[in-house]
């Protein structure tokens, strides 16, 4: 106190003296606010740790912005949120032990989602039976909704909607160009995990609904390091349009592989190219390649804590410089996205039960940052759609569904 | 089953599928039979089986990446990684391989595998699980209506790993020490009588080993992709090939490399992508058991 | 041996039965534990008194998991229509077909497992010392591999198994006594087993199979009960395992051959080979030091799990029972009568 009254007489010195109150006021708030303990095993090491790392910082930025904004009030008390994360290393089995140990040991009522679908199917059950309320924003593959789980949500879309619009693309595309939708030929290569084979599923529905032709129907390892084999294929088949999902991982590959070969497929569209920074890693091999995103900072989503979906891609960039020269992947959105939608479910919920609190959770009608979130009775985000986007000139423009397109699409791709 | 038989359509439709994915193979079998030398040289000196190997190879990998990300020449980073890569391997023998030349084989599989777990978790640890690659901006050689491309950089790879052998063999015939190993793997106990210091043709066989290895990591790394935990892959390759060409036979090293190349290509193009570590690991256990067969006939067994 | 007093193995008894009450919270490690003793001691049958080191017993573990889960659920519905990705309706069990399916799932897994082995050891029991351990770890690698490209068993997504129809704390309850009456009867088993002159016979095996089968030994024959014996155990463990951890996949869970695959081996090192003790007090020692320390390794664990394997195998090959035995011979009814001179009684 002293030395705030001893720098607040100095003239000059009047305006880092006000900031000092300020923060000062604010730590003390912040000290009157007790914690909410959420757990979760997230992935750090093993071949998610990439996108588990993404997942984690959304969660530490979301609970950053709400501490900034005053925390959670319930029942007229201040909280804030505070994570206690275990290592998943990638794996089921660990995945659901560690869930466990954190409801049993250390006493976690309430859970966020690891990454990925596989991980998430792993760790549902346990929470399940332990009826703690789990907000996942990793986990999209459909078989997670179909065993009648109750208190497991999901802030995104189901997987089968990640590439199935640009089936819908491709058929709108042949129709403009005089051609029959049953006259394209796809091409799908996906990993082998729950959240790629999902996608694949949806593609090969979409696919039949218009009568199409799937030619190349790859199942993509865990150990991937040379697509060659598919490309080849595809050359020798010429479809029209090429599907390739495997994460991270399987992003890098498949860009780097089609611009090596020279692929010419009219239409390609791949997974998780942000969270691959393939526009930063393989600049023009990547252009014209269509994406498929949760969330783009272009939309028009906003909310009181993040504001809008622009102003969330700005302050997180100034909050992990890291990702200053790349897109803000999804990822790292949609778990910023599951702990706002905690915030708001305990303050609705008005108690720390965690039975009030996983109703409260399933009547969410809430509009984010990140889009409208509303849970189906399976515990899927029903309210909001997925968009395409493509990369023109190392930028990422929305192209489909139509009510959200910014830019027109570019077709055929012209291979650089 | 369908796409097996459209897949196998396709060899017969375009005959010239059937060059490209031979070219593909022998490129990459190339690799596979430096690690796959390396592996038949201690094998045959020092009877250790080194289920670490694909490791050494992934570790010098990313030992010629970090070089040239901190603003080296490429392919100085292959002269590097043979160097570090020598380091290594003499830590490597000193530590524990040393200690299991002598006792049953079953020892020295164990104690590598754990050597195996062990680097590839500091690698990721170090550099992360993402997969790695030196981006060279070379051309891409198309031929045949663009249907088989050769990047310039995977053509380099290949002449480089033929140099290094090339300079193996050599140094293997001709050098004093070349001698010294060989006189070793025939006989350890007639070598030391001949006042030959069988130890240290042990830590030398075996640094050498890691330091090919290692040469061949940051070739692969220039031309394909590593990630910490692709190890198992080039140990089971190198595995197959020890076992189908036998010990001490170089060129037949070679031979089975570039057929193992050119055969699992073959079966990831018939069968699909997924199964391409299946096959590796099938003819593994097809040799075995022919080798096996052959044996038995002769009343021997393999051990 | 002094520890097979009867005080001793109803203390044991009782410790066992009291243990998931006495720490509620464990359940599930306890559970596991008695996994680790099951597949420790099944790995000794052939690694420790037969001297054939497999690296690939973790197959019988995945296949068990499998059989398990498609008998359950393929009593009751269609598995491919279950395993779709896409999902589907929402498929439930009923409390019968649950229990039915967990009997059955477990014998079927056992049952399968056991002739799987038999099969499968025809050719492998050709191959010798090392060729045997990279011939059986080929095996469940190249397993893995095909059952992840497999769509009807739900290719790389792997298997959710039904709920149990009640109580969760019931579950795990029930769980863990079911792997411990398996780990119990195991023992039992091989204690009776090792008295009998097929203990005999493996170690004639492991001391030197060919003079075994001069001697008119039928070494296969023996060979391929004790792997199928083995297998037998092991698969009804990764039956049980499959009801345990609900969902699984193929090559973390079920196939893993770098976790559980070797951590069966390191116990047995651990522990001392081919002792009936040696693998269950190997399996306790890592169990308890892995579930204690795993978590604040912060990703180092894994290079310190090499270091051990490593270590053990290097300076430590004999393992706690070969350190006892060395250090405290009279425990082990070895009387030492002058220096360097070890009259051996029959052991136990």
């Amino acid at each position: 106190m002293k030395l705030r009254k001893v720098l607040a007489c100095r003239a000059g010195a009047l305006a880092l003296g006000t900031a000092f109150l300020v923060a000062g006021t604010i730590g003390v708030k912040a000290e009157e606010c007790e914690t909410i303990t959420l757990g979760a095993a997230i992935s750090l090491t093993g071949k998610y740790a990439t996108n588990g790392y993404h997942t984690q910082n959304g969660y530490e930025f979301a609970i950053e912005k709400i501490k900034e904004n005053g925390g959670v009030q319930v029942g007229g008390k201040c909280y804030n949120f505070e994570v206690l994360y275990y290592d998943d290393e990638s794996k089921g089995d660990r995945g659901a032990t560690l869930a466990e140990r954190l409801i049993n040991q250390d006493g976690v009522q309430y859970m966020l989602g690891p990454y990925s679908s596989g991980l998430t199917k792993a760790i549902a059950p346990v929470t399940e039976k332990y009826q703690i309320p789990m907000v996942e924003a990793e986990g999209a593959s459909r078989s997670l909704f179909n065993k009648g789980y109750e208190y497991l949500f999901a802030v995104l879309s189901t997987s089968e909607q990640y590439l199935a619009s640009a089936i819908t693309l491709a058929a709108q595309v042949a129709e403009q160009n005089g051609k029959k939708p049953s006259d394209v030929k796809v091409a799908v290569a996906v990993e082998n995990d729950p959240f790629s084979l999902d996608i694949r599923a949806g593609v090969l529905e979409d696919a039949s609904k218009y009568g199409m032709d799937i030619v190349v129907d790859e199942k993509l390892p865990r150990d991937l390091s040379d697509m060659s084999a598919i490309l080849t294929k595809v050359k020798l088949l010429k479809p029209d349009v090429l599907i390739v999902s495997g994460h991270s991982k399987g992003a890098a590959t498949a860009v780097r592989q089609i611009g090596e070969q020279n692929i010419s497929v009219p239409l390609i569209a791949v997974t998780h190219c942000e969270a691959a920074d393939v526009t930063g890693n393989f600049g023009k091999a990547a252009n014209d390649i269509l994406c498929s995103t949760q969330w783009a900072e272009t939309l028009s989503y906003e909310d009181p804590i993040f504001g809008s979906a622009a102003n969330y891609e700005k302050e997180f960039k100034a909050a992990y410089p890291e990702y200053a020269e790349k897109k803000v992947p999804y990822q790292t959105a949609q778990a910023s996205a599951a702990v706002y939608v905690f915030k708001d479910a305990f303050e609705r919920a008005g108690s720390l039960d965690k039975n009030t609190l996983r109703d409260a959770i399933a009547e969410t009608d809430l509009m984010t940052f990140y889009g409208p979130i509303k849970f189906s009775e399976n515990g899927n985000n029903i309210a909001k759609p997925m968009v395409l986007r493509q990369i023109q000139d190392g930028e990422y423009n929305v192209v489909a569904p139509a009510e959200f397109a910014s830019h027109k699409l570019n077709w055929p791709r012209t291979p650089q | 089953m369908d796409q097996i038989i459209g897949n196998l359509d396709l060899l017969f439709e375009f005959p010239i599928v059937n060059l490209k994915i031979i070219i593909d193979g022998v490129m990459i079998g190339a690799l596979f039979a430096l690690a796959a030398y390396g592996l038949a040289l201690v094998w045959g000196v020092m009877n250790v089986k080194n289920l670490a190997q694909g490791d050494f190879v992934i570790a010098g990998g990313y030992t010629a990446w970090w070089l040239v990300q901190q603003g080296i020449h490429p392919f100085l980073g292959i002269l590097a990684a043979f160097i570090v890569m020598w380091g290594i391997g003499w830590v490597t023998y000193r530590l524990v391989i040393s200690r299991v030349i002598q006792r049953d084989l079953f020892t020295s599989l164990l104690a590598t595998f754990g050597l195996a777990i062990m680097m590839a978790q500091i690698l990721n640890l170090l550099f992360g699980s993402d997969t790695q690659s030196i981006q060279l901006d070379y051309a891409t050689f198309h031929f045949a209506d663009g249907l088989i491309d050769v990047p310039a950089a995977k053509l380099m790879g290949v002449v480089m790993a033929m140099a290094l052998a090339g300079g193996v063999i050599l140094f293997m015939k001709r050098s004093r020490m070349g001698q010294a190993i060989r006189a070793t793997a025939q006989d350890p106990r007639a070598a030391r009588v001949m006042g030959i210091d069988t130890e240290k043709i042990y830590s030398f066989t075996f640094s050498l080993n890691a330091a090919i290895c290692g040469a061949a990591g940051a070739i692969i790394v220039m031309a394909w992709v590593i990630q910490p935990f692709y190890g198992i892959t080039y140990s089971i390759r190198a595995f197959v090939i020890v076992t189908a060409a036998g010990l001490g036979n170089l060129p037949g090293v070679i031979a089975a490399g570039l057929g193992i190349g050119a055969l699992e290509q073959y079966g990831s193009h018939i069968l699909g992508i997924g199964y391409q570590q299946a096959v590796a690991v099938l003819l593994l256990l097809l040799l075995l058991l022919a080798r096996m067969l052959q044996q038995r006939r002769q009343r021997q067994v393999l051990k | 041996m002094n520890l097979s007093k009867p005080a001793l193995y109803i203390v044991l008894l009782v410790v066992i039965v009291a243990a998931p009450f006495l720490l509620p919270a464990y359940k599930t490690q306890l559970a596991t534990l008695w996994l680790m003793i099951i597949v420790a001691m099944t790995w000794d049958m052939t690694g420790g008194q037969m001297g054939y080191n497999s690296l690939g017993n973790i197959f019988f573990y995945g296949t068990g998991m499998y059989v398990a889960a498609v008998i359950t659920i393929g009593m009751v519905y269609d598995v491919g229509d279950y395993t779709n990705a896409a999902g589907g309706g929402i498929y439930a069990f009923t409390e019968t077909q649950y229990f039915t399916g967990l009997v059955l799932g477990c014998i079927g897994a056992g049952l399968f497992c056991a002739l799987s082995a038999i099969l499968i050891g025809w050719p492998t029991f050709g191959l010798r010392g090392p060729y045997f351990a990279i011939g059986t770890l080929g095996m469940a690698i190249a397993a893995g591999e095909l059952v992840s490209n497999w769509e009807w068993v739900g290719a790389g997504q792997g298997i959710s198994m039904p709920n149990y129809p009640g109580d969760f704390e019931t579950f795990k309850l029930l769980i863990y006594f079911i792997f411990a009456g398996v780990g119990v009867v195991l023992f039992i088993f091989l204690k009776w087993l090792y008295t009998t002159r097929f203990r005999s016979a493996i170690n004639a095996i492991r001391e030197d199979e060919d003079k075994a089968e001069a001697m008119g030994l039928r070494t296969l024959t023996y060979k391929l009960l004790t792997w199928s014996m083995a297998a037998f155990f092991v698969g009804i463990a990764g039956g049980i395992s499959a009801f345990q951890l609900i969902h699984f996949e193929p090559l973390e869970t079920a196939y893993q051959t770098i976790n559980l695959g070797i951590f069966m081996v390191v116990c047995v090192l651990l522990g001392g080979k081919g002792t009936l003790w040696g693998p269950i007090i190997g399996a306790v020692l890592f169990h308890v030091v892995k579930e204690v320390t795993w978590n604040y390794f912060l990703g180092w664990q894994w290079v310190a799990l090499g270091a051990i394997i490593i270590v053990t195998v290097v300076y430590f090959q004999d393992g706690l029972m070969g350190w006892l035995k060395h250090k405290r011979p009279e425990w082990f009814g070895i009387r030492v009568e002058k220096k360097d001179q070890i009259v051996t009684e029959p052991a136990e």
